[in-house]
């Protein structure tokens, strides 16, 4: 089994395109590093926490701003492309059959898959975070960072919050990877798989950007990614933040479900 | 009207495994949609046999090959494959095939090598220790070694179906299934083809070669099954089917009249008299010399005398039909 998820892993990584992904998703906190440099301006404006006009007190805000940013398109872009791969991919390429009849096992073969999806979202967001936090610290120096309730925190908590509030973002994703995943089970081609996920990604966006639809906000997967803001605060608000995991959990644990109810009596016939 | 043969295509089969046949397929049927894609067959690879799975393009042979390997779930109907009833032993049945299905198809970006290691890992009863080893086996047996570490996608269409085979060949197999292994290939790849699975089967490996094109795997094979719009509309030995094709007499002479009388009360029959010529069907037991004396005897003159049987090729066609008429 390690050998087979080592080979997903090796398979994922060295995708020229998935490359490609990666290196945008780490230009996205260096951009924003620079034009914050560039202009100085630190206008505080209204609106939920987006971390950006507090990176000029402390560099590592460059990290959990690029996370704040990237979580509304390029992450769950990533994740759509990666994931709608997965199965659809190997269908497409016709390999998929040459995997079942070695035989690797259908449950064993999505196992490995979704591992290798978890192991990328969490390449992509550390990569996003990591690079994040080194290009601010280097731009704007370091020390100890102000909380949004506006006390002082030492520089080795509020990198700590960072590692977590990474982790969580990273946990969101997999989630997403998961539908990503059930996604591609359904089809053949690997691109509609990803569009597919994206549309519904985007569509959870809209949704959760209507007021009159409250009461659907808290199932939908989207609505507390951006909830590791409240770990900011002092003392660290965690309850969005496990609200959101046992979304994130649910989500999974229904996608990967229907995924294996879908790919184990597929027909392949590509 | 087509020859059927109906008895047991093995007699000369070990009777090793539980049933003598590395395939066994009792009344399976795959719908797809309206479409019967195949249609309740009973098919017998013997084991240690050679067994040439013929028809034209879209008679059901890639669909028959995808249940037997668990890809496809039939409709109805069950198999065995080396003694394990499928689907409940796919794993311990599917350790033992190595197959090539509808053509090669591997990652462009990885190296030849890195496609077998990628299918060596997803494997999980092979051993990572004898990996190495064994892929290089492999490419060095289909004769891949020099472009082992090219990229799949600039390898020619030749050198792809030889990767295909060598996946096959990564791990000891009892079965090999092989779906077209020479399509796409100039005469000279066909031949090696050809001699890489005489020589697989002569280390006792059973196997099951499909292919549209008789000429193609009629030298190596020992059995015979023939499909035509989703039936299995011949099977047996190359021996047996050859026995059921007829011999016809043809006969040149300038009295057919007597001609035909003589020949009537051998027997020979469907006589059908020409200007000049009387061709039939002699009973079996009747040489042809027999023919030519008795007509001799009887006075009749004789200018042309042949019997033939059909070739393996017009059986084929005459049990698969010759033209390019597409299955709707």
């Amino acid at each position: 089994m390690m050998r087979f998820a080592r080979s997903e892993m090796r398979l994922i990584a060295g995708r020229r395109r998935n490359q490609a992904g990666l290196a945008v998703l780490a230009a996205v906190p260096i951009l924003l590093a620079i034009a914050v440099r560039l202009t100085e301006s630190n206008p505080r404006g209204g609106g939920p926490p987006s971390f950006i006009d507090d990176i000029v007190g402390n560099g590592v805000f460059v990290a959990f701003a690029a996370l704040t940013l990237q979580l509304t398109l390029f992450l769950p872009l990533a994740i759509s492309m990666v994931s709608g791969d997965a199965i659809a991919g190997e269908a497409h390429t016709g390999t998929l059959r040459y995997l079942l009849t070695v035989p690797a096992g259908r449950s064993r073969v999505l196992a490995v898959k979704y591992f290798g999806l978890v192991f990328g979202a969490f390449v992509a967001v550390f990569t996003v975070a990591v690079v994040g936090a080194l290009v601010g610290m280097a731009i704007f120096g370091t020390g100890s960072l102000t909380t949004l309730s506006g006390t002082q925190i030492s520089l080795g908590a509020g990198l700590l919050r960072l590692f977590v509030s990474t982790v969580y973002v990273a946990l969101g994703m997999s989630s997403l990877a998961a539908l990503g995943l059930f996604v591609s089970t359904l089809t053949t081609q690997p691109i509609a798989a990803t569009v597919a996920t994206m549309v519904l990604t985007a569509a959870m966006w809209v949704l959760d950007a209507v007021p009159q639809l409250g009461w659907l906000h808290p199932w939908l997967l989207v609505d507390h990614w951006a909830a590791f803001a409240d770990l900011m605060r002092d003392p660290a608000d965690w309850g969005g933040v496990w609200r959101g995991l046992s979304v994130d959990l649910g989500y999974a644990v229904v996608c990967l479900l229907a995924a294996w109810a879908r790919f184990d009596g597929k027909d392949i016939t590509t | 009207m087509p020859p059927s043969v109906e008895a047991d295509p093995a007699p000369d089969a070990p009777a090793s495994a539980v049933s003598g046949y590395a395939v066994e397929t009792r009344g399976l049927t795959k719908i797809f949609g309206s479409q019967r894609a195949v249609d309740g067959i009973d098919l017998r690879v013997p084991s240690g046999g050679v067994y040439g799975f013929l028809g034209p393009n879209g008679s059901g042979k890639t669909t028959t090959i995808r249940m037997l390997l668990g890809l496809v779930r039939p409709t109805s109907g069950d198999h065995d494959i080396l003694g394990h009833p499928m689907p409940e032993e796919l794993t311990a049945a599917l350790h033992r095939v190595g197959s090539l299905i509808e053509g090669p198809a591997f990652h462009p970006h990885l190296s030849g090598r890195a496609n077998l290691r990628r299918l060596d890992a997803a494997d999980a009863r092979s051993d990572a220790r004898t990996a190495a080893s064994r892929i290089d086996a492999a490419l060095d047996r289909v004769g891949l070694t020099p472009a082992a570490n090219k990229r799949f996608g600039a390898y020619s269409l030749g050198m792809k179906q030889r990767l295909a085979i060598a996946a096959a060949l990564l791990a000891p197999r009892d079965l090999l299934v092989l779906d077209e292994p020479t399509n796409g290939l100039d005469p000279q790849g066909t031949r090696e083809v050809r001699h890489l699975v005489s020589e697989l089967a002569s280390d006792g490996i059973s196997v099951l070669v499909s292919s549209h094109l008789l000429a193609e795997i009629q030298q190596i094979c020992t059995h015979i099954g023939v499909m035509s719009a989703g039936k299995l509309v011949a099977q047996g030995s190359i021996d047996d089917l050859r026995a059921t094709r007829t011999a016809r007499l043809h006969l040149g002479t300038p009295d057919p009249a007597r001609a035909a009388a003589v020949l009537a009360k051998l027997p020979v029959s469907q006589l059908v008299s020409g200007d000049e010529t009387v061709s039939g069907i002699p009973s079996e037991d009747l040489a042809p010399e027999d023919l030519v004396r008795a007509l001799v005897a009887a006075d009749v003159p004789v200018r042309r005398f042949t019997v033939d049987r059909p070739s393996l090729e017009d059986l084929y066609v005459s049990l698969t039909g010759e033209g390019f008429e597409v299955r709707s």
